[in-house]
């Protein structure tokens, strides 16, 4: 089956020089998540933003493939663009109270939504409102749509920011750390909710997190990021039972798990801080930081295949 | 080392024209002893009143009643050098916690100039000493926080904690703002400090899992209350209440194939001004009985332990 979002060879420059994204391939397909992980600065975000074309001015995008169903999004107008965005491809942000206007009604801000892409009423995008808000979990919908966002909690407002994402059914839906500003029992419910939605209507979900325990539970494709390239990607199940890459076995050992690792014994770590890639950068991002590193990698490192649809960027892979 | 004692702090709670009565029960009667190279891991969702019983602990909000001793010295008996030599504060945000426009040298310094009567060389020689504890190289000593990394700043931030030698440190979610591989060097730094040095930890975080790592009892905080508190072993082995039991289900463990918990809390949320009657936990409670609308589930603390639930001691109960 044709995925979703097919990316290949994304490149990203910003005007200071810096190369944020360095070469990003991926695929969705439809009712996948697939699970973009790394830490700040690894260019996550910059490649959700790149694919929605909200890229800040001065930033440089370019790829091979970038393709969004049969929609060449490299080649498409901004204004077509701006058509596609939030209506077949939808978006949700970390912080919902940057996300939502403060000045309009929850109602008047989704129902905008079904106006701007379906040129239906008012009353008709509040009625799509409600039974959305509904589905999401939220009680007494009505009520909810007179309201202001700074009327509402934190987990209520992020159920809004996913209600209003689906008012024109996407077929994709790309969210960036949808979790990150939430408590756990909140973002345990959030996380289920997304999970719960994606079943029903067969949602393409590119999720972007620095969470490996949300990665765990929900993808069933991952990317790992680091200084800008995919190091590590394959199948959730390969990727957490034989993780490859030095810095994704790495972020493992990282993080504790309660009754499994030992508490009398330190944490692994990962010493040492991301390089700074400017443009011409050769070899491995990661082997100031490496306890492998050899010669080697100060040269180019190809893509190499560790198991069938597992792939990592690293010498230790035998070729 | 350190007894808290029924501390209470509220907030506002006068009367206005034009506002209601609204008293916000921050911290609603703690209390608790730790001793001498302990760590209370205290955890609970934002607006629990963690933060506030650090900012007490810390002497840097006056409780609205209640007494905090070090030891055997109560908090309130003390100025703020004496304070500042026995408790000393990290912070989340190792942004917003330094000064910009001094050197690092300088920020770590800070707390031994402001203690007086020290021969600068001996206070330079500190300051590289504590530095080099904390793992960064004598030439930060010369720079500007903007020159340095999140985690380098959350160790300058320790440095500065350290350099009085206090007994006691306040973690306010130390590693909240870093990255997870640099989250696991500072935590990893505070053990070591802790050996080291013979401190004694107050460990404020909203994660279960860093806490389960680092503490050596686990206090649950719930509107203003340790609803649970526990030797750590014993609260994760056997948690006792409902509402410890929804935040161990949300841990998501990197571990594949584990379904996402239903943690069944339901969309109402704590508000610290209008705590309901009874339990204070019974609106969002799964197994809550018409009993716990009424009934105060304070007990006494039994063989060390502090379950505020009215089954606690109904494991069947607790468990379904």
């Amino acid at each position: 089956m044709k995925p979703v979002l097919e990316i290949e060879n994304l490149r990203v420059g910003f005007a200071d020089g810096t190369a944020a994204v360095r070469g990003v391939s991926l695929k969705v397909a439809r009712g996948e998540t697939h699970c973009l992980v790394g830490e700040s600065g690894c260019g996550k975000s910059v490649t959700a933003l790149s694919t929605m074309n909200l890229l800040a001015r001065g930033a440089r995008r370019s790829a091979d493939v970038m393709r969004f169903h049969d929609y060449d999004l490299t080649s498409l107008s901004d204004r077509d663009m701006a058509r596609l965005r939030g209506d077949k491809i939808a978006m949700i942000f970390q912080e919902p109270m940057t996300s939502l206007n403060p000045a309009y009604t929850i109602g008047s801000q989704m129902a905008e939504v079904l106006e701007r892409h379906r040129r239906v009423s008012r009353a008709k995008g509040l009625e799509r409102a409600a039974d959305l808000l509904g589905r999401v979990g939220i009680t007494a919908p009505g009520m909810r749509l007179a309201q202001y966002p700074h009327q509402l909690s934190g987990g209520l407002r992020q159920r809004v920011m996913i209600a209003m994402a689906l008012m024109c059914e996407p077929e994709l839906l790309i969210a960036d750390e949808p979790t990150t500003a939430l408590d756990v029992t909140v973002q345990a419910q959030i996380l289920r909710l997304l999970q719960e939605l994606q079943r029903e209507l067969g949602l393409a979900l590119l999720l972007i997190t620095h969470d490996l325990g949300i990665v765990a539970r929900m993808a069933q494709r991952v990317s790992v990021m680091y200084a800008g390239q995919v190091v590590e990607s394959g199948s959730a199940e390969a990727l957490f039972r034989a993780p490859t890459h030095p810095y994704t076995r790495g972020l493992l050992a990282c993080v504790p798990i309660p009754g499994k690792t030992p508490r009398d014994q330190p944490l692994g770590s990962i010493p040492g801080v991301v390089p700074r890639i400017g443009p011409g950068f050769v070899g491995c991002a990661f082997r100031d930081r490496c306890a492998h590193a050899e010669p080697a990698c100060g040269g180019t490192v190809p893509r190499r295949t560790v198991a069938a649809d597992h792939d990592a960027v690293c010498t230790m892979v035998p070729a | 080392m350190i007894e808290v004692r029924d501390v209470y702090r509220h907030f506002g709670g006068r009367t206005g024209l034009f506002s209601a009565d609204r008293v916000v029960r921050a911290v609603d009667g703690i209390s608790f002893s730790l001793a001498k190279g302990g760590v209370l891991g205290i955890v609970g969702e934002s607006g629990c009143g963690k933060s506030t019983l650090g900012r007490l602990i810390l002497g840097l909000l006056p409780t609205t009643s209640g007494d905090i001793r070090v030891e055997g010295q109560s908090l309130a008996d003390l100025d703020r050098r004496e304070r500042a030599r026995l408790i000393q504060p990290i912070f989340q945000d190792p942004y917003s916690s330094l000064n910009p426009r001094q050197r690092i040298r300088d920020i770590v310094g800070l707390p031994l100039a402001a203690q007086g009567a020290m021969p600068a060389a001996k206070q330079r020689a500190e300051v590289m000493d504590m530095l080099a504890r904390v793992g960064l190289s004598a030439e930060m000593a010369e720079r500007y926080p903007a020159q340095l990394s999140g985690g380098q700043r959350q160790r300058v931030a320790i440095a500065r904690a350290l350099v009085l030698r206090p007994r006691i440190v306040v973690c306010d979610e130390p590693t909240s703002a870093l990255d997870v591989s640099v989250q696991a060097q500072i935590l990893n730094l505070l053990a070591d400090l802790r050996r080291e040095l013979g401190l004694t930890y107050i460990f404020i975080s909203h994660n279960l899992a860093v806490v389960e790592h680092v503490a050596t009892e686990v206090a649950v905080m719930y509107l203003g209350r340790f609803v649970e508190q526990a030797a750590s072993d014993d609260l994760f082995r056997e948690p006792r209440h409902p509402y410890t039991r929804a935040l161990l289900a949300s841990v998501l463990t990197a571990e594949p194939g584990i379904a996402i918990p239903d943690v069944g809390l339901g969309d109402i949320y704590p508000d610290p001004a209008n705590i309901p009657s009874g339990c204070r936990f019974h609106p969002r409670c799964p197994i809550a009985a018409d009993r716990c609308r009424i009934e105060s589930p304070i007990r006494p603390p039994k063989n060390g332990r502090i379950a505020e639930c009215l089954f606690a001691s109904d494991p069947v109960r607790i468990q379904s």
